[in-house]
């Protein structure tokens, strides 16, 4: 089966690959792309744990097939630190806990930045239903909402009052 | 105390820092008449302090290896195909479209498998790691529905799965039991767990149940339930002639390379098995038959294989947790002293499996009561093999035990709470062994004044909020101290005065590599920033397993041997020459960054010193812990008192948890950051035990029927409240670090505490899980 050549852009970096028409997003940025921080916990869409945004918007990269990359932007969680710096959200996710074994931290991560860069001031339910589709079994969550919210009042400069945040 | 607690004791401890004394040597063994793990009494330093995760930075970033990333030049993917009925034999397989599909390498089947033997089966031997003891693609013979009846190697993943669905295979199928009341009406047989029978008399209990001027006598239901941890089981590997490497998602790495070994004869040594991050585990990452069929591929088609489960593949073939079925009778006086517990029931399991959900566990050491009767029995099925799922036993156990007992308290008209409490036992109720330390009345006390417990109202349905029914509900949770045989470390310290830890164990979140590291800095009195902590590899000192919650001690105990090596060895090259010249190791601690005499702090030298003078690079010492004799001298048990506000919606039925918090007493803490989190996953997969999580299982086919996440439920951020957690801190005098393990402790009590918010909002009693919204209209 003829390859098909595709010209995108991820993190701001211009990339040119070849795929297979069926061939998923995430495994292209897997395999040929070598950008192995989007992870692969179910294949149909059901765990985040592979998610990216397109052109700034959310989408679970299994299920998006990699040719629909052409002439559009990728972003992935190695985008997200800026060399040594680490993103807000990476940082604050550290500090409070909002991270165990990592496999869906990545996917958490774009997800939250995803919802910030559209919602700089979301309440606690919009913070939980931003993060609906990204699952975790190690955390508990509850860590993961305070993290971004704390991040998103650090983020727009104001004094953060959550109650109890070192957790 | 609590967690900020915790964190202002760590800055106060910065600033004592240098009034610190040099920390003696930990015991050799943890038996009557020995002295406690001197760190006990570091009340300021390191132990405790909510240090964040060593390997966040890479986690956050992405760059954390797990086992499917490992590149393997020429390396090809797997895909396995499954069989569609639950016993018999394959009649045909027609393999010919999958072998012309594209990129497709090798088709394997029985018919050209190589000859192995049946894995080792997990408890059979020290180093056994296998989930069940079948023959792996051997030959025509279908155990399960959802055994593996071929792998298919290709250049891509898709095209490997692309090429097994092709794969046609008819089958004979044969008559199979895979119906749990038939298997029971087959009759059942006493379980055994570890050796010893699942049942145990005391008194005559069915009598004093009886007798009991007050009880109560139900049956709870528990269904299968799988881990689903979010990252898939996957191994890459690779064959060097007879030598195996295996990047494997392993919370048993020496276990898994010994068996592999004994499964391809080979020595242990020439099986690596690599397991530096893991997705989440909680008692599914041991050795199942992929690992097996991908490392049998490679030899076959001599290229590397990297075979990844899909999420279906896990539920076809990682086992999970069983059903139970549990009855629960508890006889008392008026006053609520328990004069008989009943506790017994029957398990699902296969005959290739040696786990009986062990649900008794939790009622052999939680209560006084005069006579108990303690039974699990096994029903045999035609399934996968059932294992070890966070907790097994207590899980469900607890779930049984703790909601009789609430139901026992409102038959009373007693406070739930104080109904526990006045059956505290003195000593263990079965053994008779004096308990190691045993907080729970205090964590209960603590518990219910933060929780505003007074504020209950006993009345269930009573209290509404809109169109919500709200109640508050408790339960007990337990799990017991263990520590396994066959922890072993190697400390290397270096002139540069660094010391590195080598040992055979695992990180799949909890978070062990960063408190150890904390624990051997304060050992040694160095930095943490001197301590590098190695781990996920089999090549390694020790047999650890990430399970039972043991890590903890496992390596505290077989660092503390280590370090006593090193210790003797520092004092013997340090000579005549050193201020410390003359002392004994037991009379010597580490101190900022040396040794010092206990009694005189001013004899010290630094390990830099030390190893300078002595023209040496760097000291290795290796050592094993001593055998695990101290849970034979002492009943050893961690406890939280667990407290839930539930909301159930009058019109829906719709259960929602909107407070939950745990007081925890599982000795010492020794990261507030990393336990805390550990106590929330327990308590998290608790929340999703008792509303929604169900492995579904067709009685006419013997299939699972929701191998997804989309159809097997797992509580998500919007199903979660806010989790409260705090603990005793009180140190186990007879455990390494005074810790006992935080893993699994979570999960127990929490679906019976549940359970019982729900009836004291609602009135109805729910005694099958999950407790859905159907069973509340």
């Amino acid at each position: 089966m003829a390859k098909i050549h595709v010209t995108t852009t991820v993190n701001g970096e211009p990339v040119e690959f070849l795929c297979e028409p069926q061939q998923s997003m995430l495994d292209v940025l897997r395999g040929p792309l070598g950008l192995t921080g989007s992870k692969e916990g179910c294949g149909s869409g059901d765990c985040g744990a592979c998610s990216i945004t397109l052109d700034g918007r959310l989408v679970c990269s299994c299920l998006m097939l990699a040719v629909e990359a052409e002439g559009h932007e990728i972003g992935t969680i190695e985008g997200m630190a800026s060399g040594d710096g680490l993103h807000p959200l990476q940082q604050k996710f550290l500090e409070m806990a909002a991270l165990q074994c990592g496999i869906c931290t990545p996917g958490v991560l774009v997800a939250a930045k995803a919802l910030l860069d559209k919602n700089p001031d979301p309440t606690e339910t919009e913070v939980r239903f931003g993060l609906a589709g990204n699952l975790c079994r190690c955390t508990g969550y509850d860590k993961i909402v305070r993290a971004v919210l704390e991040t998103a009042a650090e983020m727009r400069g104001a004094k953060a009052e959550m109650p109890e945040a070192v957790r | 105390m609590s967690i900020l607690e915790n964190a202002k004791q760590t800055v106060q401890g910065a600033a004592q820092a240098a009034m610190k004394k040099a920390i003696a040597l930990a015991p050799d063994s943890w038996l009557p008449g020995g002295q406690p793990d001197p760190l006990i009494r570091q009340q300021h330093g390191l132990i405790g302090a909510p240090v964040s995760r060593l390997d966040g930075p890479l986690k956050v970033r992405g760059q954390a290896p797990f086992a499917a990333e490992f590149p393997l030049d020429g390396m090809v993917y797997a895909a396995i195909a499954f069989s569609a009925v639950a016993k018999g034999r394959i009649a045909a397989l027609d393999l010919a479209a999958a072998e012309a599909a594209p990129g497709v390498v090798l088709v394997m089947t029985h018919a050209n498998t190589p000859r192995l033997q049946p894995m080792p089966l997990f408890l059979t031997a020290e180093k056994a790691a296998g989930g069940d003891d079948l023959p792996v693609m051997q030959d025509d013979r279908i155990h399960w529905n959802g055994q593996p009846i071929a792998v298919v190697l290709a250049e891509t993943q898709e095209q490997a799965d692309h090429a097994s669905s092709l794969i046609r295979a008819t089958y004979e199928a044969e008559p199979a039991t895979i119906a749990f009341a038939e298997a029971k009406a087959q009759g059942t047989e006493p379980g055994q767990f570890m050796g010893q029978p699942l049942k145990l008399e005391k008194g005559d209990a069915e009598a004093a149940l009886a007798a009991s001027p007050v009880s109560v006598d139900a049956t709870y239901v528990t269904p299968r339930h799988n881990h689903n941890p979010i990252e898939p089981h996957a191994a890459t590997l690779a064959w060097d002639g007879d030598r195996l490497l295996l990047h494997d998602a392993s919370q048993a790495v020496a276990h898994t390379a010994w068996s592999l070994a004994q499964v391809f004869g080979i020595e242990e040594k020439q099986v690596r098995v690599t397991s530096p991050f893991v997705g989440g585990g909680f008692g599914s990452k041991t050795l199942w038959q992929h690992q097996v069929l991908g490392a049998a591929a490679a030899k076959l088609a001599g290229r590397p294989v990297r075979i990844a489960l899909s999420r279906e593949g896990m539920h076809r073939m990682i086992g999970g947790r069983t059903l139970t079925e549990q009855r629960v009778a508890i006889g008392a006086q008026p006053d609520g002293r328990f004069e008989a517990i009943i506790h017994t029931g029957t398990v699902a399991m296969t005959r290739h499996n040696a786990l009986p959900e062990p649900f008794i566990l939790p009622t052999r050491s939680a209560y006084a009561a005069g006579s108990l009767k303690l039974d699990v029995e096994v029903a045999y099925m035609d399934m996968l093999a059932n294992t070890f799922m966070r907790a097994p036993g207590e899980a469900v156990g607890t779930f049984a035990l703790e909601c009789a007992i609430d139901e026992l308290a409102a038959k009373l008209g007693m406070d739930p709470v104080e109904l526990r409490i006045r059956n505290e036992p003195e000593r263990d109720p079965v053994e008779g062994t004096p308990f190691s330390a045993r907080h729970i009345v205090e964590a209960w006390r603590a518990g219910a004044e933060r929780f505003g417990w007074s504020r209950r109202n006993p009345t269930p349905g009573a209290v509404r909020d809109g169109e919500w029914l709200v109640g508050l509900g408790c339960a007990t949770a337990t799990y017991p101290y263990y520590r396994m045989p066959g922890g072993a470390a190697r400390l290397t310290l270096t002139r540069d005065g660094r010391v590195r830890v080598e040992i055979a164990a695992h990180e799949m979140g909890m978070g062990t590599a960063t408190a150890q590291s904390q624990v051997v800095a304060e050992r040694l009195g160095l930095p943490l920033e001197a301590v590098s902590f190695a781990y996920g590899d089999s090549s390694l000192p020790g047999v650890v397993l990430a399970g039972g919650s043991q890590q903890t001690a496992a390596i505290g105990a077989a660092v503390a041997a280590a370090h006593r090596v090193l210790v003797a060895e520092l004092l013997q090259l340090a000579g005549n020459d050193s201020p410390l010249a003359g002392l004994k190791p037991e009379e010597v601690g580490g101190l900022d960054g040396g040794l010092a005499g206990l009694e005189e702090p001013a004899r010290r030298e630094s390990y830099a010193s030390i190893l300078a003078r002595a023209g040496r690079e760097a000291v290795v010492a290796e050592a094993s812990a001593p055998p695990p004799l101290e849970t034979q001298h002492w009943s050893m048990h961690s406890h939280g008192a667990m407290f839930c506000e539930a909301r159930v919606n009058r019109i829906t039925g719709e259960p929602r948890i909107s407070r939950f918090l745990g007081s925890m007493d599982c000795g010492r803490i020794l990261n507030a950051k990393t336990a805390a989190s550990q106590f929330r996953g327990g308590i998290i997969m608790g929340l999703g035990l008792a509303l929604m999580e169900e492995t579904q299982f067709d009685e006419r086919k013997g299939r699972i029927m929701n191998p997804s996440l989309a159809e097997y439920h797992v509580p998500v951020h919007m199903d979660v409240p806010e989790i409260d957690v705090i603990w005793t801190d009180i140190p186990d005098p007879h455990a390494p670090m005074g810790a006992r393990g935080v893993g699994e402790i979570g999960i127990t009590g929490t679906g019976a505490a549940v359970a019982n918010a729900i009836f004291n909002a609602t009135g109805r009693r729910v005694r099958d899980l999950p407790i859905t919204l159907d069973k509340l209209l």
